[in-house]
């Protein structure tokens, strides 16, 4: 089967289950490199962002996921691998010279965005968890990345933890302004800045 | 479908297609004006109306002349777009989940085949028997009892109004028509000889009750008059928007009598009022147009002031969701015209209504049987 003609039916189907409205606040598609990171409440929540984005970007814009749970099962499997081009990252086993970090900077070179969802598990989708540290070591060793905030709504009611059957209700994406790593700023400072962009993004989609 | 056969539809359609085109006109050469005075709020917000209604009116258009199979798709995949944005302003518990699945993926799909396969009896109660059983029964299921009536309630609403009542638009293509001789406005002889036989038909009814309104009163070799059917649905519609538009423009009128200041601020009663007696009057210019026409020809002036105010009171019942939910519009599908479900809120609530009446007329007159 035709790769780029399956993903392009994938984007479709997901922007139909997803019921998606896609809003950009003070920022702007780009195919420059960059990071998109995300709140975390379902499964769908990386193929609804990659959907969501425009062609050209799609191609070079990879998710990061679990791969204890990504690689399980030959559909799951080839989603990953062939149409996402999926990062697996080994949750279990993290090793020193082969961190996950490590494996996203080979893996985009000067090429490719990411999409991550800092939170490192889904939540129940009423507050945004506290981000792990992943985000904050990445640029360090790559400061050039653009830092895209993204804030899903009501993707924890298409379909939540636990379930298989999704309900197509409608979602809202909003894509906030970029924001970079400041020189010499630390972990925790960075770390809060970021989840508060994307929280800011909530109270924006809710008015 | 012949739809051809009747040219009433036609001159409806040709009706219609000359109105959009004036308002085109109008909107085109208001906005090469900008020193006319008019407020451009004002005037933008017609313009998006007309924009919305000739999309409206050339999706109906293609979905009517490809036959009723395709219109009954097309109102199931509405009402499958309504209750998506009403279940999504509506907040649910995760214990719904596996409900609201089979109420999206089962029902509405059911129902508008039983719809498709013109059983009155069960489309009448898949919905308000059997679904609103099963929604409170499968959350129970689930096993979480917070707020259980409250959450059953709203999922419940949410079929009845999306999937239920707007469907019922649609179903007025199951109706049984008068067979084309009686009713064709083919020829002006036919207009004293139509007279004359209203008495008779009235008596006819009164006399013989419900025993003789079951009997089939039409000989057989009769041509069904299927056109008719299309036009009904047309002019339903076109009497709704037309309700629509002007309550509208009645409560822009000085000297505003607000109806529900704290649900809706736009609903006067001089809209509700003046708007009822011009969509009367059109309807009673429209009486060829229905299939009321054969026997009272007030029978259709009454049936779109019963179609202006059930319309009034669907607009006014989804305005208090949407006020209660703090939210201005259920979507943002269509720019300008929010979301699907606000566009379609006064049909959801003049559609059964509309369909039970012309069906009691029906039968009345012994063309339906009662039931089935």
């Amino acid at each position: 089967m035709d790769t780029n003609l399956t993903r392009n039916f994938l984007a479709l189907l997901a922007r139909l289950v997803s019921g998606a409205s896609v809003r950009w606040i003070d920022s702007q598609p780009d195919t420059c490199q960059r990071v998109y990171f995300a709140n975390h409440t379902s499964h769908l929540d990386a193929i609804v962002i990659w959907s969501s984005l425009p062609h050209d970007v799609r191609l070079i814009t990879r998710p990061v996921a679990a791969k204890d749970y990504w690689s399980k099962g030959p559909i799951r499997r080839y989603l990953a691998n062939k149409l996402f081009h999926a990062i697996l990252i080994d949750r279990e086993e993290i090793k020193v010279h082969q961190s996950p970090v490590d494996l996203m900077i080979r893996e985009i070179g000067h090429t490719y965005s990411l999409i991550v969802f800092p939170e490192g598990g889904r939540s129940d989708g009423r507050d945004v968890g506290e981000f792990k540290s992943g985000l904050f070591y990445l640029c360090k060793k790559r400061p050039d990345l653009e830092l895209i905030p993204v804030y899903l709504d009501n993707m924890n009611r298409i379909l939540p933890r636990g379930e298989v059957l999704p309900v197509p209700m409608l979602s809202c994406l909003t894509f906030g302004p970029p924001l970079w790593l400041e020189a010499g700023e630390p972990k925790a400072d960075f770390l809060a800045r970021a989840r508060e962009a994307v929280r800011r993004l909530k109270e924006v989609s809710s008015e | 479908m012949n739809v051809v056969n009747n040219p009433r539809l036609l001159y409806l359609i040709g009706g219609v297609l000359l109105l959009l085109g004036v308002a085109e006109v109008i909107v085109r050469i208001l906005k090469r004006r900008p020193e006319s005075g008019i407020d451009t709020a004002i005037l933008e917000t017609f313009r998006l109306r007309v924009r919305g209604w000739e999309i409206l009116f050339s999706v109906l258009a293609a979905a009517f002349l490809l036959g009723q199979t395709v219109t009954l798709i097309l109102f199931l995949l509405i009402s499958f777009w309504a209750l998506r944005e009403f279940i999504t302003l509506t907040p649910t518990r995760p214990g719904d989940h596996r409900t609201l699945f089979w109420v999206f993926f089962l029902f509405p799909p059911l129902h508008y085949f039983f719809i498709w396969l013109e059983w009155y009896g069960t489309f009448f109660i898949l919905i308000p028997v059997y679904a609103f059983l099963f929604v409170p029964a499968s959350i129970a299921l689930a096993g979480d009892y917070k707020r259980f009536l409250e959450r059953t309630a709203k999922i419940q609403v949410g079929l009845l109004i999306c999937v239920y009542c707007l469907s019922c638009a649609p179903a007025l293509l199951t109706l049984k028509l008068p067979p084309l001789s009686e009713t064709a406005p083919s020829t002006a002889s036919a207009e004293p000889e139509r007279g004359l036989r209203i008495p008779v038909r009235a008596t006819a009814a009164e006399i013989g009750g419900p025993a003789a309104a079951g009997e089939r009163r039409r000989p057989p070799e009769e041509t069904p008059d299927t056109g008719g059917k299309v036009t009904l649905l047309f002019f339903f519609l076109l009497i709704v928007q037309l309700s629509d538009a002007l309550q509208y423009a009645w409560s822009q009128i000085p000297s505003r009598h607000v109806i529900a200041p704290t649900i809706n601020p736009t609903k006067t009663w001089e809209g509700l009022l003046g708007g009822t007696a011009s969509v009367a009057l059109v309807g009673a210019l429209l009486w060829w147009a229905t299939p009321f026409h054969g026997a009272h020809w007030w029978m259709s002036a009454v049936m779109s002031a019963v179609i202006a105010v059930m319309g009034f009171a669907g607009s006014l019942t989804m305005s208090a969701i949407k006020r209660d939910r703090g939210v201005k519009d259920f979507g943002t599908l269509v720019e300008g015209h929010g979301g699907l479900l606000d566009r379609i809120d006064s049909i959801c609530f003049a559609a059964p209504v509309f369909f039970h009446c012309t069906r009691w007329w029906l039968v009345l007159h012994g063309y339906m049987p009662p039931f089935g």
